[in-house]
C-alpha cells in the first residue's frame, strides 16, 4: 500500500479552479518534489495533504486514512521563518516533545541538534544564526517528533544560492539517515532534479499534473552527468522553456 | 561621543536652558512669571512643608491604579478581540468609536459617577490607557505569522497550550511596546484628572497654585516634577523592556 494516496482531489476557492483532479500515489520513504511555476497551486497541494485545508473534492490518505486535520506524526516545514524567536535552539526543537518524560525529551533533543549540525548553540536564539542554521533548526524541531512524512513547501526558498545547495545535500543525507517520506515543494527545477525520486510536474492554473518523472540516477548525483542533464531537460520542455537564456 | 560627554553635553543644555530663562526674566523685570530661583524655593517650601513628596505619591498611586486597570482589563480584552473575528465585528465598532474622545470629555461624567473621590481622576487615566492597550492587543495578535500558529497545530497543541506557548509569547513584544506608549498617555492626562475631586497631586498642585494664589512659582515647579517624573518612570519601563527583551530583539 501506498504510504501518500491522493485521488481525485480539486480544489476551488470561490470562483477561481486552484487544483483540478490531482492523483497522485506516494510510496513510503519516497522523495517526491512537486514542481511548477507560482501559483499553480502546488502549495495548497501541501496545505491539503497536510491537513490545514481541505479539499472541494476527492481526498488525500496517509496509510488508508483520510486526512482530515493536521498530525503531528506529519510535520510542515516552512521558510527559515517559521522557527519561534522567543526559544532557543534546544527549546525550539523541544517544542513539539510535550507529551515525552524530561530524559526523553533532553536525549531527543542532542540527537536532532547534533544532527542538523548545530551542535555548539543550543542556547542560541534564532536572531543569532544564519538563515541556513534556522532552516536547519526548522528541520531538527521537525523530526524531533519522529514524524513518517514531512511536507516542505520550498524551504530553500529564502537562503543564498550557496546555502541552499549546502542545505540540499544535507537535506538528502538526513532524509538518506532518517529514512522519512518527504513530498518537497518548489519551482525549482534544478533542485527538483538534484532531490527527488520521482518529479511531479505540475501545470499552471488551475493546476493539474502534467507529467510524472522518475529521476533514476543514484545518490549523489553529478549534476554535469548527461542522464542528469537529460532528465532536467525533459522538464524545461516540459513546462515549455526552451531552456535558454 | 563618549560616554562623559553623552552626559555632560545634555546637561550643559540643560543649564543653558536655565540660563536664558533667568536671562529673559531679568530682562522683562516681570514680577509674574518665576525665574528658575524662584521655582526651586517654591518647591523647597512645598518640601518643607511636608507636602511635596505625598503629593508625588499620591500623583502615582492613581496613575498607577488607572493604568494597572487598563493593563489588567485591556491586554485580555484586546487579544480576545483579535482572536475572535466575530467578538472584534461586534465590539470593534463601539471602540473606534469611543477611542478619539479625549479622557478629559469625561470628566463631568466621572464626576456623576464616583463624585468626590479618588475614583473619578483614577478612571480619567484607565480609559486613557485602555483605548491604545485594547487597540495594540488586538493587533499583536492579528499580526502573529500564520506559520506559527500553524506549527503549533500541527504539533498537536491544544488550545489553551497554544495560548501560552505561541499567542502569548509572540504577542509579548508589540503589547510591551504598547505598555509604555499608554503609561505616556496616562501621565499626560493626570494634570487633567487631577483638577477634579481631589485635593493632592501633581496636577492640584498646579490648578491649585493658580487658583488659590497665583503662586506661578509652584506651576512651573508642578510641570517640573510632572516632567521629571514622567521621564524617571519612561527611563524605567525602557530599562525593563530592554531586559525582557534582550534575547530576541527584531533583527
Amino acid at each position: 500500500m501506498s504510504k501518500v494516496e491522493i485521488s481525485n482531489l480539486s480544489m476551488r476557492f470561490g470562483s477561481t479552479d486552484v487544483l483540478r483532479d490531482i492523483n497522485l500515489s506516494v510510496r513510503e520513504g519516497e522523495f517526491v518534489c512537486i514542481l511548477g511555476p507560482s501559483g499553480c497551486g502546488k502549495s495548497t497541494l501541501l496545505n491539503i495533504v497536510g491537513g490545514f485545508i481541505q479539499p472541494s473534492a476527492g481526498t488525500a490518505s496517509i496509510d488508508g486514512v483520510p486526512v482530515t486535520r493536521p498530525d503531528p506524526r506529519r510535520i510542515f516545514v516552512f521558510q527559515e521563518r517559521g522557527v519561534f524567536p522567543w526559544l532557543t535552539v534546544d527549546e525550539n526543537v523541544a517544542f513539539g516533545l510535550f507529551r515525552l518524560s524530561e530524559a526523553e525529551k533532553r536525549d531527543r533533543v542532542t540527537r536532532y541538534v547534533q544532527l542538523v549540525g548545530l551542535a555548539g548553540f543550543e542556547n542560541a536564539y534564532p536572531r543569532e544564526l544564519s538563515g541556513g542554521m534556522k532552516q536547519r533548526l526548522e528541520v531538527a524541531r521537525a523530526l524531533a517528533v519522529n514524524p513518517d512524512v514531512l511536507y516542505l513547501d520550498e524551504p530553500f526558498g529564502a537562503l543564498d544560492s550557496i546555502t541552499r545547495l549546502q542545505m540540499r545535500r544535507e537535506l538528502l543525507r538526513i532524509w538518506q539517515a532518517e529514512k522519512k517520506t518527504i513530498l518537497f515543494v518548489t519551482h525549482d527545477i534544478e533542485e527538483s532534479v538534484q532531490l527527488a525520486d520521482r518529479v511531479v510536474i505540475m501545470s499552471a492554473r488551475p493546476g493539474r499534473i502534467r507529467r510524472i518523472l522518475d529521476i533514476d540516477i543514484a545518490h549523489p548525483r553529478d549534476l554535469s552527468a548527461p542522464r542528469y542533464i537529460q532528465l532536467r531537460d525533459i522538464i524545461f520542455s516540459e513546462i515549455g522553456l526552451a531552456h535558454q537564456v | 561621543m563618549r560616554r562623559g560627554e553623552l552626559i555632560l553635553l545634555p546637561l550643559a543644555a540643560v543649564l543653558v536652558l536655565a540660563g536664558a530663562w533667568q536671562l529673559a526674566v531679568m530682562a522683562t523685570g516681570t514680577t509674574i512669571f518665576p525665574s528658575p530661583g524662584d521655582v526651586a524655593r517654591g518647591l523647597g517650601e512645598l518640601a518643607g512643608r511636608g507636602i511635596l513628596w505625598s503629593y508625588i505619591g499620591d500623583s502615582l498611586v492613581r496613575v498607577v491604579s488607572g493604568y494597572l486597570a487598563a493593563v489588567i482589563i485591556g491586554i485580555p480584552f484586546g487579544m480576545a478581540l483579535g482572536w475572535f473575528p466575530i467578538l472584534e465585528r461586534i465590539v470593534n465598532p463601539i471602540i473606534q468609536l469611543l477611542r478619539p474622545i479625549s479622557p478629559l470629555a469625561w470628566m463631568p461624567l466621572a464626576v456623576i459617577w464616583f463624585g468626590v473621590s479618588n475614583t473619578a481622576p483614577i478612571f480619567l487615566i484607565f480609559l486613557a490607557a485602555f483605548f491604545p492597550i485594547v487597540v495594540a492587543s488586538m493587533n499583536a495578535v492579528h499580526n502573529i505569522p500564520p506559520m506559527y500558529l500553524q506549527a503549533g497545530r500541527n504539533f498537536g497543541l491544544s488550545t489553551p497550550r497554544l495560548m501560552a506557548k505561541v499567542i502569548v509569547p509572540a504577542t509579548f513584544p508589540p503589547i510591551l511596546v504598547s505598555l509604555r506608549i499608554a503609561f505616556g498617555i496616562a501621565w499626560l492626562v493626570l494634570v487633567a484628572a487631577e483638577m477634579i475631586a481631589v485635593d493632592s497631586g501633581l496636577g492640584y498642585l498646579i490648578i491649585d497654585a493658580r487658583n488659590a494664589g497665583k503662586r506661578y512659582d509652584l506651576v512651573v515647579g508642578g510641570m517640573l516634577l510632572i516632567g521629571v517624573v514622567g521621564l524617571m518612570i519612561d527611563a524605567l519601563f525602557r530599562w525593563g523592556t530592554r531586559t525582557l527583551m534582550r534575547r530576541e530583539v527584531t533583527e
